[in-house]
């Protein structure tokens, strides 16, 4: 087990230190970032001044070993534009945008769970082929469209929901969480779902092809002879099979949900990471897209991690000392 | 006395895009307390669609077309799903073949057995336990507080169909049908479960349907046999009667193919043919196409004629007296 984590951590650092060099090397390409800090006007001693309080002024590969010294002691430098720590503005950002994913995440899976499975089990009525089709549509509108659907129907047309920002927001611990009360939950309900609508489409699906299978499974046919009632046999003997799948294919989506909450918090002007990112990038500021990065990648790390953990929880065969 | 489960002219039908899928044709027999019946036949021969059928697990779109099963008197076609449920793992169990797919893999073997005690009896999980450690320690498992804790990956297959045996004798059911459940086993824990199961129905009065297509376990085994093709019963009677003198040219088959019948180092007897497929069967004797003794007489289906009191054939040429002989076989 331990043995697991370690290699999993040493794979993270890998990753990280390959992905930070390409960031360098990408964004250096993209353009300068003194042509947009630095005003037109500015004279060229005070670009050179500005360049030398940045470091820009010294070559890539040094700017590059710099930035890994500092790193290695948790500094990931300033950020150009607001000239605070960039690991500070990400980490500020960063429980907004997973307040987001989970919620989003526990929706899909809340939703999608019971419609799939009732999809699989009573695949051949009416409402089971809605509810496919409906999941066709769920992940095949593009997730900006939807959002803006839905600001349209709930926010402009019935004024029920507010169109976009956080609102009122509760203090646990010194991390601003909105959940915690129903005007937060006004907030929160229309990003969640524009954001959580297609993995609700793809667990929809899951649960239902894992259902069939399972469904004719022998023990799930001898649980029967066994006179066990309907609600068990589905509710623990297949719903726990699927449950397998469904967390690994959750776990690994949560991942990019966080990654990729991006577009959603951009629609909604939710505070949360993705839209510093943006920002980040449109204005070329290196030390927040790069520290970005690392803390996503390491996230993503933990979140897989976490999923093998649970899944050899759910699945008793699977043991993670063999997992190579 | 009341038999166990009396069955009279059941048919299980399958609907499909091509026709009816007559997987149980016309299948009567009965079963007394104690007793050990038999039900040979090739895969597709309707045997296990039988012993489904009594339990009332046909899956959708399958159904009992017509016919009769009592349990104890009790009429099973019409009783209502939650009877049969009552019924299903407390008075009619159930053991399948393949003891690598019978217990989830997911749940430990406790949760197992004791979700089926609780199914049927209001008895706290602690007495429940005690009665699983009892059962389990029956049929052979040693230290079973302690491997009701494990999960079912972690036994062996034989052990695994021990455990599938003791779950369906927790509640010391009336009737047990186990379908081919050593197949899938080697051939000495074949023969420790045989002779456990034996005894069992000897000392409980249980009565068991064995479902198998080797008649060498029935030999052994059953008190009476009854030989399945093609969703009809072509031969039934007393095992030794039938095993000695098998009168319809498909249980000669059957018995000269098992190896042992012939001298060593030929070639084992095969029967010409496969098993007709089951939607729209032509009128006639369902085993004519494969039998070297068919004629125009065979174009009508024979009935179910009993030769002697008790065996019975389904056939219009029977080969009746003489005994088996390897030059018949052949």
């Amino acid at each position: 087990m331990l043995v697991f984590i370690i290699r999993r951590l040493m794979q993270a650092a890998l990753v990280v230190a390959v992905m930070s060099v390409l960031v360098f090397v990408g964004i250096y390409m993209i353009g300068d970032p003194l042509a947009i800090l630095v005003s037109p006007e500015a004279t060229e001693l005070d670009r050179e001044a500005i360049a030398r309080s940045l470091g820009l002024d010294r070559p890539m590969w040094e700017q590059y070993l710099a930035f890994v010294g500092s790193a290695l002691q948790g500094d990931f430098g300033k950020s150009f534009v607001f000239g605070q720590p960039a690991i500070g503005l990400i980490l500020e950002r960063m429980p907004a945008t997973l307040e987001l994913a989970l919620i989003a995440t526990i929706m899909s899976v809340l939703i999608g769970v019971p419609l799939g499975l009732y999809a699989g089990l009573r695949h051949e009525t009416v409402a089971a082929r809605a509810i496919m089709a409906g999941s066709v549509l769920g992940f095949s509108l593009p997730n900006f469209w939807v959002g803006l659907m839905l600001i349209m129907v709930f926010a402009v047309q019935l004024g029920w929901l507010p169109a976009s920002g956080r609102g009122p927001t509760v203090d646990v611990f010194g991390i601003q969480l909105s959940f915690l009360t129903l005007a937060g939950w006004k907030y929160l309900a229309l990003p969640a779902l524009t954001l959580g609508l297609s993995k609700c489409a793809l667990i929809v699906r899951l649960a239902r092809a894992t259902a069939r299978e399972v469904m004719l499974m022998d023990f799930v046919k001898f649980a029967r002879a066994k006179g066990l009632s309907e609600k068990r046999v589905i509710g623990v003997h297949i719903l726990k099979n699927i449950m397998v799948p469904i967390t690994t294919v959750t776990g690994l989506e949560l991942g990019t949900l966080i990654a990729f909450a991006v577009i959603t918090e951009t629609i909604f002007s939710w505070p949360g990471m993705g839209k510093l990112l943006i920002d980040s990038i449109v204005h070329l500021d290196r030390p927040v897209v790069v520290a970005y990065l690392i803390v996503v990648v390491l996230l993503l790390v933990l979140i897989s991690l976490i999923v093998d953990i649970l899944y050899s929880v759910l699945d008793p065969r699977v043991r993670l000392g063999d997992a190579k | 006395m009341v038999a166990t489960l009396q069955v009279e002219n059941l048919e299980t039908h399958f609907p499909s895009r091509d026709g009816i899928v007559r997987a149980v044709d016309g299948v009567s027999f009965a079963i007394e307390p104690g007793e050990i019946l038999g039900l040979v036949g090739e895969s597709g021969s309707g045997k296990s669609i039988t012993g489904f059928s009594i339990l009332g697990l046909i899956d959708p779109p399958g159904r009992i077309a017509n016919g009769s099963i009592k349990f104890k008197g009790e009429e099973l076609t019409t009783a209502s799903p939650e009877r049969l449920r009552q019924l299903r793992g407390a008075r009619i169990a159930m053991i399948f073949q393949d003891p690598m797919m019978t217990l989830n893999p997911v749940l430990r073997i406790d949760t197992q057995m004791i979700e089926t005690v609780q199914a049927h009896e209001k008895v706290s999980e602690a007495a429940a336990r005690v009665r699983c450690v009892e059962t389990l320690k029956a049929v052979g498992i040693a230290a079973p507080e302690d491997r009701l804790k494990s999960y079912p990956h972690q036994f062996s297959g034989g052990m695994r169909q021990r455990i599938a045996i003791a779950t369906a004798l927790l509640h010391k059911p009336d009737l047990i049908i186990a379908d081919e459940p050593t197949t899938a086993l080697d051939v000495t824990i074949q023969g420790q479960i045989l002779y456990e199961m034996r005894k069992l129905c000897r000392e409980t009065g249980t009565a068991l349907i064995w479902i198998t297509h080797d008649l060498s376990v029935v030999a052994g085994l059953a008190d009476r046999i009854m030989v399945m093709y093609a969703g009809k019963i072509v031969e039934t009677g007393k095992i030794a009667t039938v095993i000695e003198r098998p009168q319809h040219p498909y249980t000669r088959g059957l018995i000269g193919s098992v190896p042992g019948a012939m001298p060593r180092g030929k070639r084992l007897f095969q029967i010409p043919g496969m098993t007709p497929a089951l939607i729209n069967l032509p009128p006639g004797c369902r085993f004519k196409n494969r039998c070297a003794r068919a004629d125009a007489t065979c174009e009508a289906m024979p009935e179910l004629a009993e030769l002697q009191p008790g065996h019975g054939v389904r056939c219009h040429h029977p080969f009746g007296a003489e005994p088996l002989t390897l030059a018949e076989v052949r």
